[in-house]
């Protein structure tokens, strides 16, 4: 096969920024973890927690996530349309402009630039930058399918094409704002109607952009990686269809006992357990398309991120739906459990993936072998202690939270103030925070894995496709 | 079929997304914040108050602080009635929140005295120890602009008159933000009708028991200390919150545990929420050992 014809510089490029802003996204994570235990490390008025917490949440979503999905996509779509992309020169623009808006939006949230809309927080200059960015990259991505050279569409490219519409529509929608300045807007809805707009966004922003690309990934990757086929085509049919479907009702199960209607409340618990099929047929194809060959466990690293990447979505999507319903939203929601439930999804499933799709395409791209696997591993481990430390440690803190908010003496008083309940979390925070610290070692070390790579001497694009 | 033609794709994945979306997004508009929903006490925020509203959304305080009671019991016996929907009519953007690191606000307005606010603000650790909120006092520093509020009212569509925008001038942030938390749940007159009666005679169950005492203390620095401390006067930490305890004796018990059960309706709030049996304990130590105790420790301060 000519690989000489594939746009393999954007790819790299798009990678390269993408560890930056995941690196941003974790140190500013670190920083606001360990604001919650020491608050003299809030720096008024710019270094507030208020501030850069929404930073580290977009840092980390769109730069690193959306930013590696680019290039994860624009691989991913050549070789399965067997074409090179359909402009390149569209492509390497998308890059400057990618950067120029998650600087922009960095830096107009730190100057106190935001909407208050979870993951939406960017004002109205850098929505419409985003919703720019979005056509760029939808066209060109559209345009490669539609032109490929392969007839049929593999399950990846399904995906893709729901994340596109998918991300375009819900962005759309909650970014109806009124502007008063340049970097001042109001929302069009208001009160419970611009929640429930909110959290239909907020929550579809997690399956449009935290499950479907991973899976298109996931889908591409599990494959190439053992040399075995994917189980069933069939399943995936099956799970594409009914996760598009069922995820756009659940988005009211984050206003569980809020003033919106019973009935919203009722139908997005409903779905959000229904969401359990589709998710684990993923799960399941993911598992049965090893064919038992669970050796490459140990023998494989790619192997390693992939399953237990696969693993955390399995158990997310099962932890999700769980805090769907009423009686335990009632229990749990507002407390720290939430933070643990996310960095599961975000730590464990989506960036193990990605740790992987880059493992086994920028070696490919820089025409040279991995320089460590032992490094590799190391990361591995380094990034998964970290991210069970994290979310075992949230979980408990949460449980105890809840309880005492909970807790009701004989005579129908609390039990405990609201203080009370916020002096036992300092130790289970401190803990947190050294998750992050753990997780950030991790980053560091496939970093300096990738250096070494592409300093290491080249060897024949071939020896090292047959080596991966 | 489709999984050999993009476009098609593309139309199916967006009809199978829509069939939520209508339903449940779009649907919904047809009754919530109409006629049915309304409450009429609730109005729109005057002009100082969305200025603090949004000097709030500006530093992101609903990150750590949601603004929705649940009709659960726990929420309502700490926060207040819960949330309905007519109360955030006004309300663009919501700002329900999704963490309580801090407490919900939603009930906020009239619990405590605008001096606390102030002093809250500046420097949380002073009203509330424990606390791990950022400090604001850089919001004195920061004042509001009359014309460009004017602006935000007109674009809301929002009621005012010229002296209430002149009145702006010469406010700081920090006014505006007290303002706004001020008013925060305070449009339905729920306090009135969530005011708990106490029945049967109010009789001290611990008259002399130190253990109780000893109790009393404790729930007295938790609860008390940070307006009412004699310490904090002498040191002139905070300005008057709440004043010192020293005549405590000339108060009847029973007087006391209304005062506390009560609240004083805009001064101080009601600690209802505390139960029988601890105002009670707090009754007890307030009239047994609180000023020895309070002159103790200001003498080994001065000491330090």
């Amino acid at each position: 096969m000519k690989t000489t014809d594939y746009n393999y510089d954007i790819v790299k490029s798009f990678v390269h920024w993408s560890i930056l802003w995941g690196v941003v996204a974790i140190l500013v994570g670190v920083l606001i973890s360990f604001q919650l235990v020491y608050p003299s490390l809030n720096l008024p008025p710019y270094l507030t927690y208020g501030r850069l917490r929404p930073l580290h949440t977009n840092a980390g979503i769109f730069g690193w996530g959306i930013g590696s999905f680019m290039a994860l996509f624009f691989y991913v779509v050549q070789r399965l349309c067997r074409r090179p992309l359909w402009s390149e020169g569209l492509a390497r623009f998308q890059l400057y402009f990618f950067n120029a808006t998650i600087i922009g939006v960095a830096v107009t949230l730190l100057l106190g630039f935001t909407t208050s809309k979870e993951y939406h927080e960017q004002e109205w200059p850098m929505a419409i930058m985003v919703v720019i960015l979005w056509v760029m990259f939808s066209v060109n991505i559209v345009m490669t399918i539609i032109k490929r050279r392969e007839e049929h569409m593999y399950i990846s490219l399904w995906y893709m094409l729901a994340t596109l519409v998918g991300v375009a529509v819900l962005y759309l929608v909650n970014a109806a704002q009124i502007p008063v300045s340049l970097f001042k807007s109001y929302s069009a809805y208001a009160g419970t109607n611009d929640a429930n707009v909110q959290w239909w966004f907020g929550h579809n922003a997690v399956a449009m952009v935290l499950t479907t690309p991973p899976l298109a990934i996931f889908y591409y990757f599990l494959p190439k990686t053992t040399g075995a086929p994917i189980y069933s085509h069939r399943m995936s049919i099956i799970a594409f269809w009914s996760l598009i479907f069922m995820y756009l009702w659940t988005g009211a199960h984050h206003l569980l006992w809020t003033p919106v209607p019973d009935w919203v409340q009722t139908l997005a618990m409903v779905f959000s357990l229904m969401l359990i099929a589709p998710s684990w047929a993923s799960v399941f194809n993911g598992y049965l398309s090893m064919g038992g060959q669970w050796q490459q466990m140990r023998d494989n690293y790619l192997v390693k991120f992939l399953i237990l990447g696969i693993t955390f979505y399995g158990l997310q999507t099962l932890q999700g739906p769980s805090q769907a319903v009423r009686s335990f939203s009632a229990f749990i929601h507002y407390t720290e459990w939430v933070p643990g439930h996310v960095h599961m999804g975000t730590m464990g499933w989506v960036s193990m993936v990605l740790f992987a799709g880059i493992y086994f395409i920028l070696p490919k791209i820089y025409g040279r072998e991995v320089y460590s696997i032992p490094l590799a591993n190391l990361h591995f481990w380094l990034v998964l202690i970290g991210q069970l430390i994290y979310s075992v440690s949230m979980w408990i803190a949460g449980i105890q939270q809840a309880s005492m908010w909970h807790s009701i003496n004989p005579d129908g008083s609390l039990t405990y103030t609201f203080v009370e309940t916020l002096a036992q979390l300092y130790p289970y925070w401190t803990i947190r925070a050294v998750s992050g610290v753990i997780y950030l070692a991790g980053v560091l070390v496939f970093i300096y894995n990738l250096i070494m790579t592409a300093r290491s001497p080249q060897v024949s694009l071939s020896a090292a496709a047959q080596n991966v | 079929m489709w999984e050999k033609k993009p476009v098609l794709l593309l139309i199916l994945a967006t009809l199978a997304i829509m069939v939520g979306t209508t339903i449940t997004m779009i649907l919904p508009f047809k009754w919530i914040n109409a006629e049915a929903d309304r409450i009429s006490s609730v109005k729109p925020y005057n002009a100082l108050q969305l200025a603090g509203r949004d000097v709030y959304i500006r530093e992101g305080c609903n990150n750590c602080h949601s603004q929705t009671v649940r009709p659960l019991v726990a929420d309502v016996l700490r926060y207040g009635d819960y949330s309905k929907s007519g109360e955030f009519v006004y309300d663009q953007p919501h700002l329900w929140g999704s963490r309580r690191m801090g407490p919900d606000l939603a009930r906020v307005g009239g619990k405590y005295p605008d001096t606390w606010h102030i002093q809250h603000m500046k420097q949380p650790t002073v009203m509330t120890p424990q606390s791990n909120m950022p400090a604001y006092a850089f919001l004195t520093a920061n004042p509001i602009d009359p014309a460009y509020t004017e602006r935000k009212m007109k674009v809301l569509g929002f009621p005012y008159t010229l002296a209430e925008i002149k009145a702006l001038a010469g406010k700081n942030e920090l006014d505006a933000m007290v303002a706004y938390l001020q008013k925060l749940g305070s449009d339905i007159p729920w306090r009135q009708q969530a005011k708990a009666v106490v029945v049967g005679d109010l009789k001290n169950p611990y008259l002399n028991d130190q253990a109780a005492i000893k109790e009393g203390e404790h729930l007295f620095d938790q609860n008390c200390e940070s307006c009412h401390s004699l310490e904090m006067k002498a040191n002139a930490k905070s300005d008057d919150v709440g004043p010192p305890l020293t005549n405590m004796q000339t108060f009847e018990d029973k007087e006391l545990f209304t005062l506390i059960h009560d609240g004083t309706g805009g001064g101080m709030p009601s600690f209802a929420s505390l139960g029988a049996n601890k105002i009670w304990k707090i009754v007890t130590y307030l009239k047994k050992g609180h000023l020895e105790h309070e002159l103790k420790e200001l003498k080994e301060g001065h000491e330090k």
